[in-house]
């Protein structure tokens, strides 16, 4: 990186710091409050059984009003949350230790996590369920059909779930080959089904029906109809070019380059989309920067002891 | 056995699936397939995690470099894996609340859904925005109109771009809007279809959607040969080299 870019990042850091500084001593930012909601469940005999305290996420503005209090959790998971953003950010500038700590959070917090909601949703119901369904009842999914039956055909899946973990196992590696044929084998069947319904069969219908538009009044809407057959035009110029067992040469040929002209206006498309989605996303974050984190939208930053009051002077307003 | 076993199990389960879907009597073997594809799939994510554990413990105890790294990701796995699966913080369920396990292990304020809600959400989601960027940057150095299929790309993503959003009103909405309550004439419309949002809605609805038509019809016969290629057998790379 050339000095001139150091300097600009530096220029960016300095600016940011004499912000972020200026924030910590003059405003209130960066809190998150919650209003408590006492849960209570009575026995028959109408005595409460149990309760509990559910809270939700209200907005700063509302921190005064009755039951509403700071919560210490959510606070931190903002301040983490935001630094980890800012830690991502930092990639921007090159790689770092800062992005490499939080893809290492990501990484390691991602594994577990689709672990957890394997287990919950499908280990624990569908496995375990299906083999020990009253064992299961008693704890982990009260739930559970109380007229339902050990199913001891669940044994196979819970016997190639094993031949599965032995991949960790030093020796013996062929043994995961079967659950992996049959993870294959499902694979193959699933997607030949429902790709040739959803994406051949239908979308063949889809193209050809309609190629006459009506409109409200019964006629032909023009329009449409030359849309609908542009439509028609396109996927087969397409997939000519997709076909190559035939030469691309006279019409064939200039069929296929009107096909790639078609293509090139979907990826061109499928470009603007892409950006657009990445930019909507990012304004998200920044969203969650400057207003959940920093509380710079007057709203939520006139809540808490008048916060817009002190930016507003020094913004000349 | 090593070889042939593996086979035969793909081949049967994959034509016990495609016959389920035309054979009503065969209909709950196709479901129960899925059921146990569905919990191969969750233990497949044990493997993925115990794997990622393995090789990130032995970086540490061997010390290479960024180990340190790596001991971060075994702590975020291990505090995440613990929470989830201990559902810490969860508050017990309203019907069977005396049943302590019957919580919902991702409700509104259990530690799974402060890890998701602080950690995994923001950090995924700046990392896709990232992108933003690099697209932008690399759209800069590599497009350039220099034929007619370059030409007919940065059009459309020109136009795409512009149609979504405000610019689009400021530079079009000079030309005329189609009167909700008078017959259109053809001129009217036309006029009307060069606005650059309605424009947007016809590259997306008609080329684009023709491009994407032909590109899926192509994936799904692509697809179903494969997929007869690995049920005949044809196919057999998931098999490995067969050195084990």
């Amino acid at each position: 990186m050339n000095n001139r870019a150091n300097a600009i990042w530096a220029i960016i850091f300095v600016v940011a710091a004499i912000f972020l500084g200026w924030r910590i001593a003059t405003g209130n930012f960066g809190r998150v409050y919650v209003k408590s909601q006492q849960v209570t469940v009575n026995a028959d005999d109408g005595s409460v059984a149990a309760s509990w305290e559910t809270h939700t996420k209200v907005p700063p503005r509302d921190h005064q009003e009755e039951g509403v209090s700071l919560s210490i959790p959510r606070t931190i998971g903002l301040w983490a949350g935001a630094i980890l953003t800012l830690c991502i950010f930092s990639f921007l500038y090159g790689d770092n230790p800062f992005y490499k700590t939080a893809e290492s959070i990501v990484v390691g917090a991602s594994a577990a996590y689709l672990m957890v909601i394997g287990f919950w949703t499908q280990i624990i119901p569908n496995l375990i369920g299906n083999i020990v369904p009253d064992w299961t009842r008693t704890w982990a999914t009260p739930g559970l059909d109380p007229e339902a039956k050990a199913d001891y055909v669940y044994l196979l899946p819970l016997m190639l779930s094993i031949m599965l973990l032995w991949r960790l196992a030093p020796v013996g590696g062929w043994i995961s080959r079967w659950p992996l044929a049959f993870f294959i084998g499902a694979t193959a069947g699933f997607r030949l089904i429902g790709f040739m319904e959803a994406d051949f069969v239908a979308q063949i219908r889809a193209t050809i029906i309609p190629i006459w538009v009506k409109d409200a009044a019964g006629g032909v809407d023009i329009w449409a109809s030359i849309g609908a057959l542009t439509m028609i035009v396109g996927v087969i110029s397409c997939l000519i070019y997709f076909f190559f067992s035939l030469e691309h040469k006279g019409v064939v040929g200039k069929t296929a380059r009107l096909g790639i002209w078609f293509l090139m206006v979907t990826f061109g498309a499928g470009f603007g989309y892409t950006v657009m989605g990445r930019i909507a996303l990012l304004s998200q974050r920044l969203e969650f920067l400057f207003y959940e984190w920093l509380w710079l939208d007057s709203p939520t930053a006139d809540a808490v002891s008048g916060t817009a009051s002190l930016i507003m002077p020094a913004l000349g307003g | 056995m090593k070889r042939t076993a593996p086979l035969l199990i793909a081949a049967t389960v994959g034509f016990i699936i495609i016959v389920s879907t035309f054979i009503p009597y065969t209909e709950s073997w196709g479901e129960d397939s899925m059921i146990w594809f569905d919990i191969l799939a969750a233990v497949a994510f044990v493997l993925g995690g115990g794997n990622l554990l393995k090789m990130n413990l032995k970086k540490v105890s061997e010390r290479r470099p960024g180990w340190a790294y790596s001991a971060i990701i075994i702590a975020a796995f291990l505090i995440t894996l613990t929470v989830g699966l201990l559902k810490v913080g969860t508050h017990p369920n309203e019907v069977f609340w005396n049943k302590p396990w019957s919580g919902d292990y991702i409700g509104e304020g259990s530690a799974l859904w402060w890890i998701y809600e602080y950690l995994i959400y923001p950090l995924t989601s700046t990392m896709f925005a990232m992108l933003a960027f690099y697209i932008a940057s690399a759209a800069f150095r590599a497009f350039r109109a220099k034929n007619m299929e370059a030409s007919l790309l940065l059009g459309t993503a020109f136009i795409v771009l512009l149609g979504r959003t405000y610019a689009a009103i400021i530079l079009t909405g000079w030309l005329p809007e189609l009167a909700h309550d008078a017959e259109p004439s053809f001129f009217g419309q036309l006029w009307n279809g060069l606005r650059l949002e309605k424009l947007t809605e016809t590259i997306m609805g008609v080329f684009n959607l023709a491009g994407s038509r032909a590109i899926n019809i192509g994936i799904a016969l692509g697809i179903a040969s494969t997929s007869l290629k690995v049920l005949l057998g044809i196919d057999r790379s998931y098999l490995g080299t067969g050195e084990d």
